[in-house]
């Protein structure tokens, strides 16, 4: 269900790792929590993070959630298809980032869930 | 599910959108059974009614309904609420679920106090409530009744079976569509839930939860009591003046209410639609100058429009249709816009 190659927080982001960047999204579980995406609002590009830092907000026909940046590092990308299919999160939630972001410190990787935890974190 | 003033309620079945547009364009079936019923009989039981309700019950024929408000003596609301003639000295109010035992206590103590022969009834456990709604439901709930559906005007009831069991049946509903409130004994009520079912599954029928009824009543202007307005919003206040009775004699709040309607209202609840990208709930302020001057009551991306709408009680001065508004939007300065009433409606058969 969950993608081994990607790392997960307990507050249901993914992240991506690839070499020196990361790109962001939610989960599976986040994405049915919320129902039906209608708007992500993302950080400006060159924003720094801190790991945990609210980076955005998503928000469903009956809710509203804030996103957390799984690691710090500086926005070097945010995913402008969203504007246009916020719905992408649902259809397709692993595959749709929200943000790229320039890792800074890739020892706070280790506090990251693999995929096998993060879904026993979901039952 | 859902804790909903009591009752596990379900929040969506596949989908806030997807059952929204069901209900627009074939039809959906809701458990509305938390809905409360209170029933007034007796000699008396119109002058009651009178008394306690601001529409005129005296217009109604039997079979007869008309949306009104237990209102209290400073013109605002204890509950809205529907009335139905049952017969010339019976009434049924049904009323919002979590207002149940409040308003049965106001009812009973208004009504013991001003004596006569009225007796009232908390009858809420004897109906379930099922409501088929969009534009295939009528075809759908006919072939499970004799009843003739169509001789049943909008805000009219008749008695009859569906699915061979006993029910009364409304052309009422909470969606802005045209469709039917099925009231049934509990006993009844999964017999009929599963014959509508699949009896409309080949019209696209699908169950239907409280979010898609939530946007569906939104997207229609109808009003949410207890979010849209409560003990501290008169009907005026609540843009509600279509359900005053104006020529008949006085009920509680009448005096306020009328004084309101002369020109002394000084804020009102009205339509808007959002000028910039984002969603405005309820509970978040209306500003101006760094002040608040109202607040947004209701608000949603409503999937048929695909707008961002919502209710937000303003000064009257900024009530006028076109009027640009702020509202803080966690934080955020966001524009919006006064609209006209109701935001969505059907077209006409």
């Amino acid at each position: 269900m969950y993608p081994a190659e990607l790392k997960y927080t307990n507050d249901h982001e993914w992240v991506r790792i690839d070499g020196a960047e990361a790109s962001v999204g939610i989960t599976d579980f986040a994405q049915k929590q919320l129902g039906d995406v209608v708007f992500v609002e993302l950080p400006d590009v060159g924003r720094t993070l801190k790991q945990g830092e609210s980076f955005g907000t998503i928000e469903s026909v009956k809710a509203v959630s804030e996103l957390f940046s799984p690691l710090s590092g500086e926005v070097v990308a945010v995913n402008s298809d969203l504007a246009n299919h916020p719905d992408h999160v649902n259809s397709k939630p692993h595959d749709t980032w929200m943000i790229r972001i320039k890792v800074s410190n890739a020892t706070e990787t280790a506090a990251l869930l693999d995929a096998n935890a993060y879904e026993a974190l979901t039952k | 599910m859902v804790e909903f003033g009591g009752w596990d309620m379900p929040v969506e079945y596949t989908g806030i959108i997807d059952e929204h547009m069901t209900v627009r364009t074939a039809a959906g079936l809701f458990d509305v059974s938390h809905m409360g019923q209170i029933e007034i009989a007796g000699k008396h039981a119109l002058e009651a009614v009178q008394h306690l309700t601001c529409n005129d019950a005296s217009k109604l024929a039997i079979g007869q309904i008309q949306y009104s408000a237990l209102t209290t003596p400073a013109g605002t609301f204890v509950d809205d609420i529907l009335v139905y003639r049952i017969a010339d000295d019976h009434f049924m109010l049904v009323v919002n679920a979590g207002n149940i035992v409040k308003d049965y206590e106001w009812i009973q103590n208004n009504t013991r106090q001003r004596g006569g022969d009225a007796v009232v009834v908390n009858s809420s456990s004897r109906y379930a409530l099922i409501a088929i709604q969009g534009p295939e439901a009528e075809g759908i709930l006919q072939t499970l009744t004799e009843i003739d559906l169509p001789a049943i005007k909008y805000y009219w009831f008749a008695n009859g079976e569906v699915a061979g069991q006993r029910v009364m049946v409304s052309r009422t509903g909470y969606t802005g569509e045209d469709g039917f409130e099925v009231f049934v004994p509990p006993a009844s009520a999964e017999k009929v839930w599963n014959a509508l079912l699949a009896a409309g599954a080949d019209k696209g029928l699908k169950p239907a939860g409280l979010g898609a009824r939530d946007t569906l009543r939104l997207e229609a202007s109808m009003r949410l009591c207890g979010s849209d307005m409560d003990e501290n919003t008169t009907v005026m206040e609540a843009g509600l003046g279509w359900i005053v009775g104006w020529k008949k004699d006085a009920f509680l709040g009448s005096e306020i209410i009328k004084a309101q309607k002369a020109g002394s209202l000084d804020k009102k609840l009205v339509g808007f639609e959002m000028v910039d990208k984002a969603i405005a709930r309820h509970g978040y302020p209306v500003v101006a100058n760094g002040q608040q001057i109202g607040v947004v009551t209701s608000g949603t991306q409503t999937p048929f429009l695909k707008k961002s709408i919502g209710l937000a009680i303003l000064p009257v001065a900024m009530t006028t249709v076109g009027t640009e508004f702020t509202i803080d939007v966690r934080g955020r300065q966001v524009t919006a816009r006064v609209v006209p009433e109701p935001f969505y409606k059907r077209a006409k058969k």
